[in-house]
Parts: C-alpha cells; structure tokens; sequence
C-alpha cells in the first residue's frame, strides 16, 4: 500500500504550542512519527553564564509559565544542596501550597485542552472556569495569576496570614465541589470514553523501558511520583501517587483528573498544618538586614486599591481577604557563592523536572542542565502513535500533555 | 555534593546494558565543559526514585557509543547533547545530524565556552 508523508503541526487547532510531526500514513493508519524540534528554543540554558544565580530564579520561572513555580522550586532547592542551606518549615510548607496550586490550574487547563481536542466546547469552558478561582487564589497571594515568583534561594519571598489561609480554604471547597460535580462528564460521559478509550495504549513495560514520567507514567500502572521523594513538605505531609493500570488516554485523563482533587487535599493539609516561624533563612551568612521588613503603609493601600477595583474578585464565594501582607516578611539577601554539582527532582503537573546544577564558586552558575518532562514524554509519543488511526492523532498528542516551551527551553 | 560513578569510554553501553536489565530507568544524561578542551557526560539512573550518576569524561572529538540502541529514550538527548556540544555518538537510532534545534548550516556550538567546535559530519 502507498504510502504517504502526513505534516502534523507545528500549527494545529489541538496544539498550544509548535511541535511537529512528520506521520507517515498508509490509508489513514499511523504505520511511523518522527519528531521536528526547534520552533520555541530559546537557550534559557546559556543564561546562566551571563546571569547571578540569584537572577537564574527569574530565567528558569520562564521556561514554562504554566509551572514556574515548581522549576524556581527545583532550581532554589539545588542551589541550596550546594550551599548547605537548610529552608525554614515555613518556607517548605508554603513552597508546597503554591506548587499545588500549579498542579491544580495546570491540570484544569489541561482537562479543558484535551475536552476541546475533542470537540466537547462546554467541558472546555467549565473547567477552565475553576480554574479562574485558582487563579484568583495566586493573584490574591502573590500580585501574579501566573508567574508566581515566590521562591527564592533560602525560602520565600512571600507569607500567608492566617486571613489568607481562611480565604484560600473557602476557594478550595468551592473549587473542590465544582470539579467533583464535572467528574461524572469527564469519566464516564459515553461520547469521552468513545474518543479516549484504548487509543495511545502505552503499556507499563513501554511506560518505564521508554523514559515516561508523570501522568504518562502513572496512568500505566506505576505508582512512582517525585513527590515521594520528600522535597519541600511532602516528607511530612503523607501521600500515595495515583494510579491507573490501562495506560491509555482514558487512564492519563483519570490520572490527571484525580491529582487536581488530590492536590486540593495535600493544599488544604498544608494549610492546616503551617508551622509558625520564618519563611526564609541566611545563606551564607548574614543577611543584609535581620530586621524583618513589612510592606510599607502606602504600598498596602496600593495593593488594596488595586484588588478591589478588579470585579472579578466580587464573584467568588466568599469575600477576598485582607491583602496586608504579614508582618515578618523577610527581603533574604544571599552572600557567597555555589561550589559544586548538584541533581535535584520535583514532581511537575506534566512530571518529573529535573534538574543537574553546576557552580564553580563564581557569581554565575557554571551549568544549568534542565530535563522536563515532556521532553521525556516525547520517546513514549512516538512508540504510541505507530498503528492509530490519524483521527485519534490530536487525543493522543495531547494526552501526554505537550509543552513545548518547557521542552526546548 | 554529587556522587558520581567513573565511566570509560569502552564501558558505556555495556553499563547501560547492565542498568536496563536491572530495571533502572534512564532520567537523562548532563554534559558540561571542563576547561578549553574536555566534556564531562553525566548518565543519570532511577529505580525506585533512588539515582545513581555515571560520568564519562572525555577530550574534545571524541565519538561516544550511543545507548540509544538500549536505551531509546537516549536518542532526543544525544541529539541535543550533538547540537549543544557538538559531540558525537555513534550509531545513535535517530541521528538528526547536529540539527534537532539548529538550522544545517550552523557551524558553532552553542554550549561551547571558550573554543568553537565544527561539526562532524
């Protein structure tokens, strides 16, 4: 049978971002898929040569919008193992509800992608619509709906007052019943199960000997999740990966779906069990000024000025809080210089991020070796497509919920 | 500080082997520049969220045995490594030729401090 060479991207209706494949196709089946990278590189990597390891937190929060809180997390955490800098339980705690708060709005954003992929528009705008009190939750706590920009080497830039705290538990119960109430639609509406059922099976065999992480991983039978590991406060916090066995884009769905209210339990846990105490500590001795710095009166009245001319907020369930930040907040000023190599691991919404860091005692990091998970996701990708039919090539691709921006770098 | 395992050259695909019969995963491999002429290649190993780190050091030029044949994950980082570096492996299953991101006629290496490596071909 002939045989025909099928360009699927890097402008697609079902792809956020520019990843091409080249299909070959006999009739309408897959029979091969070659990757084409290159489109989004941007070389964030190089950075580090010309920028202070300080501002690489900034570079490395924009490799990806969508989890720049868990790559600065990943980043501070190896600077720190170089350092020998040990973070307040504070700071962990509240490094952990933010990167929950990532999972949870990554995940949503994706489960609204993957609805759109196939053509179901009203699942699309419903789950992006809980994703909007997400949002709100990370603007109302840190000036930013996206790029959070919380971590810094040592701790966090930022606190929660126990006002906050409040707010922010009332927004996940909201947020919790309304997922709750889509679950029925997205596990087990025939039309979805029709589209997703059986197509892209990538076996537990496959998932491991071809480098899957993450939902891809685990939604082929493996329990295996960075998170495990303990960094941050997961060591303190209990946590048991979720799992599906049939290794399909029903099964990374259900994986998918089943974290964002897993991630809304391991938040609200955070959040109950916050211990007192500082949110960021010396590194390397001391800092510029031990005093701890509120945000000045005006600067309070400003922010307050500014929430409150924003309508969206007067939509939520309850109130928004007291945007005063907590007195105590701490400007950490970082003295001295990495030396040394270090790997570290988070678990992103997409998967495992890892990180290979090298300092050579100077005020730039030597190397910054980022590996995310989609880059790893991309062998399973094409082990997956050969043998589908091209109909189910855009469920699939988004089944493993591309990145791009994360991949390049 | 990071603990690494030594490497030889000769020993790389073998090791590799070996890890993936045991069921380790391959999480990536790292390269980075040692002074003007030598590269630092770092295998990096998961089993059951335990890492182990190879590292092969070599002089620039050197042709490294790809473990994409075992492996196949390997071959996007290879490549990448290729672009990046401008080190070659040898008998990689997908061989983009130096240009996964970079465009063919690009001749410089990007990750490359100090000296500009050219391509082989």
């Amino acid at each position: 049978m002939a045989r025909t060479i099928l360009p699927f991207g890097p402008q697609h209706p079902v792809l956020p971002e520019p990843l091409h494949l080249k299909l070959t196709i006999e009739d309408e089946t897959v029979v091969e898929a070659l990757p084409t990278l290159g489109y989004v590189h941007r070389g964030l990597e190089k950075l580090c040569e010309v920028r202070d390891f300080n501002q690489m937190i900034q570079i490395v929060e924009r490799v990806c919008g969508i989890c720049s809180c868990l790559h600065a997390l990943c980043y501070c955490e190896g600077v720190e193992q170089i350092m020998g800098v040990e973070v307040p339980r504070r700071a962990k705690y509240l490094r952990t509800i933010w990167g929950e708060l990532h999972r949870m709005h990554s995940h949503l954003l994706w489960l609204g992608l993957f609805a759109d992929a196939f053509g179901f528009e009203s699942l699309f705008m419903q789950f992006w619509r809980v994703r909007e009190r997400i949002m709100d939750i990370m603007e109302a706590t840190c000036g930013n709906r996206v790029v959070v920009s919380v971590n810094v080497i040592g701790g966090v830039r930022r606190d929660l007052s126990p006002e906050q705290c409040q707010w922010i538990e009332e927004q996940l119960a909201v947020s919790e019943k309304e997922i709750k109430q889509l679950s029925t639609t997205i596990l087990n509406d025939y039309t979805v199960k029709k589209r997703t059922v059986g197509k892209g099976v990538l076996t537990k065999e496959q998932a491991y000997q071809l480098g899957a992480v993450g939902p891809m991983l685990r939604g082929s039978g493996w329990a295996q999740d960075a998170r495990q590991t303990g960094y941050a406060a997961f060591g303190e916090l209990g946590f048991d990966p979720v799992v599906e066995y049939d290794g399909d884009s029903y099964a990374r769905c259900a994986v998918r779906f089943r974290e964002t209210l897993q991630a809304i339990d391991i938040a609200r846990l955070a959040i109950a069990r916050l211990p007192a105490g500082e949110t960021a500590t010396n590194v390397e001795g001391a800092m510029e000024d031990d005093t701890p710095k509120p945000v000045a009166a005006g600067e309070r009245r400003d922010i307050m000025q500014a929430y409150n001319r924003d309508k969206r907020h007067r939509v939520t369930a309850a109130p928004p809080p007291n945007l005063d930040l907590p007195a105590g907040l701490v400007a950490a000023k970082v003295k001295g210089k990495p030396e040394g190599e270090a790997v570290t691991r988070v678990e992103q919404p997409r998967g495992e991020l890892m990180y290979y860091l090298k300092g050579n005692g100077s005020k730039n990091m030597e190397r910054v070796r980022i590996r995310t998970p989609t880059f790893a996701n991309i062998p399973p990708l094409l082990a997956m497509l050969p043998g589908c039919e091209l109909a189910d090539v855009p469920v699939i691709v988004l089944s493993i919920d591309p990145c791009i921006s994360c991949t390049e770098r | 500080m990071l603990e690494t395992i030594p490497l030889t050259l000769d020993a790389v695909r073998d090791v590799a082997k070996e890890c993936f019969d045991d069921g380790w995963r391959l999480v990536t491999m790292s390269s980075v520049q040692v002074g003007d002429d030598s590269f630092d290649v770092l295998y990096h190993y998961d089993k059951d969220l335990v890492m182990k780190h190879y590292r092969l050091s070599i002089p620039k030029d050197t042709v490294v045995p790809s473990i994409s044949p075992v492996y196949f994950c390997a071959l996007l980082i290879e490549n990448e490594i290729r672009d990046q570096f401008g080190i070659c492996f040898s008998d990689i299953v997908l061989d983009f030729g130096g240009a996964l991101y970079l465009e063919e006629e690009v001749r410089a290496m990007p990750f490359c401090k100090v000296s500009v490596a050219q391509k082989q071909s």
